[in-house]
């Protein structure tokens, strides 16, 4: 069985035929080549393939690709504008927030989903907010120090 | 990792989804995909068929009704904890969902999920015991089945292959009756969060402080939410100082057959659900009014 999907990502919008039982992540990154979200745990523990799912941050191996059907999807690949970084992704540079960058693409959109609810978090409301999202290398300081960076510069902080 | 192969349909409606449940038998219901993909991507569980009811839109909402409220089993965690109704009228269940896993987690997991999933160590089930909740079915007629009655064991529950969950009716904590207090607290497994032991507890006062009614329910630590009426039998009348919740916890909450596993044994878990029954009926009893 094959079903019909009209999805838009980063801007664009494509209709595909999908079997029902292919997950949201390998949709993206197998058939769009939209290779920035990662897989790390496949399990719904580590947050490497965070995406916003009409802007709120969900779990892209822990959802089907039809049940995305309708909606607007941001993967990192969406965030720049005209080459210019986002200002997370500019602070996670500037702040040494990543060191292997494999859960920074998960980080970040889980973060753009804290700062559109919240655009003034506390430390320990940043904390919360990337309690999903797994980093084995930085020890999360910098992480929290690139989002208050990016809390700041977005008019918020 | 991905499940094996099976067949899937959209619902528009309740009325559709019910008539798709009664043309493929077997076939599962697919809510918000945070219990049964896991499931599936195991291959714990392997339908042949899904049901998506994630765009019902009569499943959705919290709505407030002579002194009742109503929430759509469709409902977000994340909307449970952002609820206004909730945080004037049901402030427990709202704490409960803002505690469940992780922010994404709490964008797709819904309350009916969770309660038709009827994982032990889910946040949900013991806060609709302890709040005295009733779940709304639907199938060829529409039934209400009070919560302490839904859970039957481990992944059980009352709800039939053909049936839906349709919305979950609460007591307004907050009514005319006076202000009951009412508490979430839980030792959560560092990595999943889920409740490794979580207690629910709502304590209503008498003008001198005496317990009018009270009761506490418990999650992760028995197959179906433990519900320590003992305890709460016990504190009736009683004033509601820290000594006296502290014998009627220690002499009457007894989990007998407690769960055990890799991460906690049973002994624990009992000796857990007195700490967390305690701190919980104390925090009920210090915000009630
Ligand atoms: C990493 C991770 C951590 C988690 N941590 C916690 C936690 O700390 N605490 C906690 O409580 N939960 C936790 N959960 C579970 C989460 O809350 C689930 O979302 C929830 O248990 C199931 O809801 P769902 O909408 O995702 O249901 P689904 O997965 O879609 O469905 C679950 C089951 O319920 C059935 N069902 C769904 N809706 C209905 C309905 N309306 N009527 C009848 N049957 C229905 C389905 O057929 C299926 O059998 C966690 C999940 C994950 C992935
Ligand atoms: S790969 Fe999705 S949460 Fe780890
Ligand atoms: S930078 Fe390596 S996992 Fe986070």
């Amino acid at each position: 069985m094959a079903v019909q999907i009209r999805v838009e990502v980063n801007g664009t919008t494509y209709e595909r035929e999908v079997e029902p039982r292919l997950l949201l992540v390998h949709w993206l990154r197998d058939e769009l080549g939209l290779t920035g979200t990662n897989v790390g745990c496949e399990t719904s523990l580590c947050g490497a393939c965070t995406v916003l799912v009409d802007g709120r941050a969900v779990k892209s191996c822990t959802q089907l690709a039809v049940q995305a059907d309708g909606s607007s999807i941001t993967t990192i690949e969406g965030l720049q504008q005209n080459g210019e970084l986002h200002p997370l992704q500019q602070a996670f540079w500037d702040q040494h927030g990543l060191q292997c960058g494999y859960c920074t693409p998960g980080m970040i959109l889980a973060a753009a989903d804290l700062l559109a609810q919240n655009p003034r978090p506390s430390e320990a409301e940043i904390r919360a907010a990337l309690k999903g999202n797994v980093c084995r290398c930085t020890g999360y300081h910098n992480i929290v120090k690139a989002v208050r960076q990016a809390a700041e510069q977005m008019g918020g902080g | 990792m991905f499940p094996a192969r099976f067949d899937y349909h959209r619902a528009t409606t309740v009325d559709d989804a019910l008539r798709l449940l009664g043309e493929h038998p077997g076939a599962k219901l697919l809510a918000g995909g945070h219990s049964l993909i896991p499931m599936m991507k195991l291959r714990l569980a392997m339908p042949e068929v899904l049901i998506d009811v994630g765009r019902v839109s009569e499943l959705k909402g919290i709505e407030r009704e002579e002194g009742k409220i109503y929430v759509g089993a469709l409902t977000t965690h994340a909307e449970l904890a952002a609820s206004e109704v909730l945080a004037a009228h049901c402030p427990i269940l709202a704490e409960a969902a803002s505690k469940i896993a992780d922010p994404a987690v709490r964008n797709k997991g819904t309350i009916g999920g969770n309660v038709a999933h009827a994982d032990p160590a889910s946040d949900l089930p013991a806060v609709l015991v302890a709040t005295g909740a009733v779940i709304h079915l639907k199938g060829r007629r529409q039934r209400q089945v009070k919560a302490a009655d839904f859970f039957t064991g481990l992944l059980a529950t009352d709800l039939g292959e053909d049936e839906i969950l349709t919305r979950i009716e609460i007591p307004d904590l907050h009514g005319r009756s006076g202000h009951a207090g009412s508490a979430y607290l839980k030792y959560e497994h560092p990595a999943s969060g889920y409740a490794i032991c979580g207690a629910a507890a709502v304590v209503k006062k008498n003008a001198d402080g005496t317990c009018a009614a009270a009761s506490l329910a418990l999650n992760g630590v028995s197959a179906t939410p433990f519900d320590a009426a003992r305890v709460c039998r016990e504190l009736i009348g009683a004033p509601l100082d820290d000594a006296v919740i502290r014998q009627a916890v220690n002499d009457h909450l007894h989990v007998g057959d407690p769960l055990s596993d890799v991460y906690a044994s049973g002994l624990y878990r009992a000796e857990l659900a007195k700490v967390y029954g305690r701190r919980a009926l104390r925090l009920a009893r210090d915000r009630a009014r």
